[in-house]
Formats: structure tokens, sequence, C-alpha cells
């Protein structure tokens, strides 16, 4: 079957992430397709390549980076949300004026109308949240 | 419907909402701080044993673990790890998470 | 699963289920904002607004004194979206002491047990 996942909840404040990584760990194990994974509200903060966790804790941001190169994954970060929190890429900062740009490997930013096409597209949507 | 429910009953209205609103038939499955919904003998279970009646209920094992509460859990509680989370959404027409 | 092919196009029913009040935290705007740009997408909508989510269509929203954007006003234009199809749970209002008279916009009232029959025939649910 073909997944959309949805994430609304940035890392390591609520489990949702995690949460949303398991399953798509699980997922792509049982051999399912993850059309997209879409982050929105805080989730877009998942996308930071700022993060410095603690060596001893799992690094939520890199897993997801990771998790992206080795399965072709498509995570897209909202680009409104991502405005408003901060997140930007390289083409976003120039855009608006900022003077560096965050985006962690893996990610995209995108519209909102990623997450109605992923859920058109899939056989199933599923949202992580708080 | 599979419906999805990650906070704690004693937090929050979701676990409740659920409840009220999940039709005959339908699966419900507790994760993250949602499984302390699925222990014996709080101000829950008697929703939960009426639910129960009604509805398949699922914990998500590891989160259960986790908690340090896996020796708590009510009877007639399914429990799942994330590959079965994943059956689970399969074989459901859709998921419905209460945050 | 009711996909019906319409101009070459899939469509599906899509709920957009709302559980929180307005500006305490960002959800009730952030999950408009969806159904504005999705409204794009032509696809078969219902807003639906339970527990806490009736509180975000009540009148009379004055956010000048906490420096909030005031989003109220974008319900009512949610009809020029061809969004009609707002559902509001006559439980969760009476829980909240609140009544359709409160209410900024045109809205179906409908029973816990209709809004979870409603949430039952749709496609895709999301929540925010």
């Amino acid at each position: 079957m073909k997944f959309t996942v949805m994430v609304n909840e940035g890392p390591y404040q609520h489990q949702a992430s995690d949460s949303a990584y398991k399953f798509v760990e699980a997922a792509l194990a049982k051999g399912h397709e993850i059309f997209r994974v879409f982050f929105y509200h805080d989730g877009v903060n998942n996308a930071t390549r700022l993060t410095t966790p603690p060596q001893d804790d799992r690094n939520i941001v890199n897993r997801w980076s990771e998790l992206a190169a080795k399965h072709n994954l498509d995570l897209v970060v909202c680009v409104a949300a991502a405005q408003r929190r901060g997140i930007a890429d390289a083409d976003e900062a120039k855009r608006n004026g900022k003077d560096a740009n965050n985006i962690a490997p893996g990610f995209r930013i995108s519209g909102l109308g990623q997450l109605i096409e992923g859920g058109i597209q899939s056989d199933r949507t599923i949202v992580f949240g708080a | 419907m599979l419906h999805t429910v990650c906070k704690s009953p004693f937090e929050k209205n979701s676990l409740e909402s659920c409840l009220a609103h999940a039709t005959k038939g339908s699966t419900i499955l507790l994760i993250e701080d949602g499984v302390y919904g699925a222990l014996k003998g709080t101000a829950m279970s008697d929703a939960m044993k009426k639910a129960m009646a009604n509805c398949t209920i699922c914990v998500l094992e590891p989160d259960l673990k986790a908690r340090g509460v896996a020796g708590k859990l009510m009877d007639g509680i399914k429990l799942v790890d994330y590959s079965g989370f994943v059956d689970l959404v399969v074989a459901n027409d859709k998921v419905q998470a209460w945050l | 699963m009711s996909d019906e092919m319409m101009e070459g196009g899939t469509q599906k029913k899509f709920c957009y289920v709302n559980r929180k009040a307005p500006y305490g935290t960002i959800y009730a705007w952030e999950s408009l904002e969806v159904v504005l740009i999705g409204a794009a997408f032509e696809q078969d909508v219902s807003l639906v607004f339970l527990d806490d989510g009736v509180y975000q269509l009540t009148k009379g929203q004055d956010t000048a004194g906490i420096g909030m954007k005031n989003f109220s006003k974008t319900y009512a234009a949610l009809e020029m979206y061809d969004v009609e199809k707002l559902y509001v749970e006559r439980e969760s209002m009476e829980a909240r002491g609140i009544s359709e008279e409160d209410l900024l916009v045109d809205v179906q009232v409908l029973s816990r047990a209709e809004i979870a029959d409603l949430m039952e025939e749709q496609d895709v649910v999301l929540s925010f």
C-alpha cells in the first residue's frame, strides 16, 4: 500500500516525530511505499540541520535525513509553517532576505497542496500529532 | 476505521471523545501516552470495558513497556508492535488520529 | 473507498476534524490554511467541529488586546471556495453552553452519533 504520513509536532517536544519515524520504518520493512511524509505545524522543526542533541540520545533530524536517503523518501516541509517558524532552504532564505538557511538534507520545502495530493494519491493517510 | 489516541485520558479528553465517536466494529489503537488509558483499575476502566463490547482495542507494546506499566494492562486488550500498527492501518479503510 | 473519477482526477471525501479552541494554539488557524489551499483540488470537503473546536466558530472574536490576527472571518469566506459542509456537534456545544445563535457562520448541527457516522463515511481524515 501507499502511505502519506503527516507529522504535526517538532522533535523532542512530543513523541509524534518518533512515532511517525518508527511507523515509516516498519511500513518500509513490510514492503509498503511511503508516498510522502509531510511536516506541518511545529513538525517543520524536524527539518533544521542545526540541532545538537546529546550524544547518548537519538538524533531525530539526522535519522529522518538518513532514512530519506536510504529509501528515497519524499520529506516535505510546509512552506507557510516553515516561514513562520524559521526553517528555510537557500532559495527561501534569499527570497525572504534572510542571512542564512538551515534546512537538513533530505527535506524539501513546498506547499500544502503536497499534503492534499498525498491524501489523494495514497491508500492511507496517517497523522501523528499531539 | 482505525482510531489512534496518543495522549493520556487523565491529561486530555481525546480518549474519552474517541470512545464516544468510534462506531461499532472500529479498532482503537493507543500509542504514546495514550497507553495509560488501557491500564487496570483507573477512572477510565469502566468506559474502556464498555467500548470493548463494540470495538477492538489495541495498545502499542513498545510504548507500554517504555512507561513501565506493561504488568497493569486490562484484560482483553491486544498488544501490537510497530509492524502490527502498520497491519492495522492496512486492515482498516482509514485512520483518524485523536490528538 | 468512495473515490470517483472526475474530469480525469480522483475525488475523495476529505474530513478536517477540529477539536481545539482558537488562539491558545495555532492548530485552528493552520487547519484552515490547509482547507483554503486544499480547495483548489476540488475534493469533497467536510469540516467537523467537535469538543473545543466549536469555539473556533463563536461570534464577536476581538483579538486587538492579545495582539493576534483575528482569523474568524475566514470561516464565512469558505463558501467562496466551495467549502460549504461545516458540521458542528450538538453535544460539544451544549457542554460548553453555546448555541447555534452564538456561531458566526451557517453550519449544520449534528448529534454525536450523526457526527460519528459522518466521519466513518470519509476517505481521508485530517486531525490538527
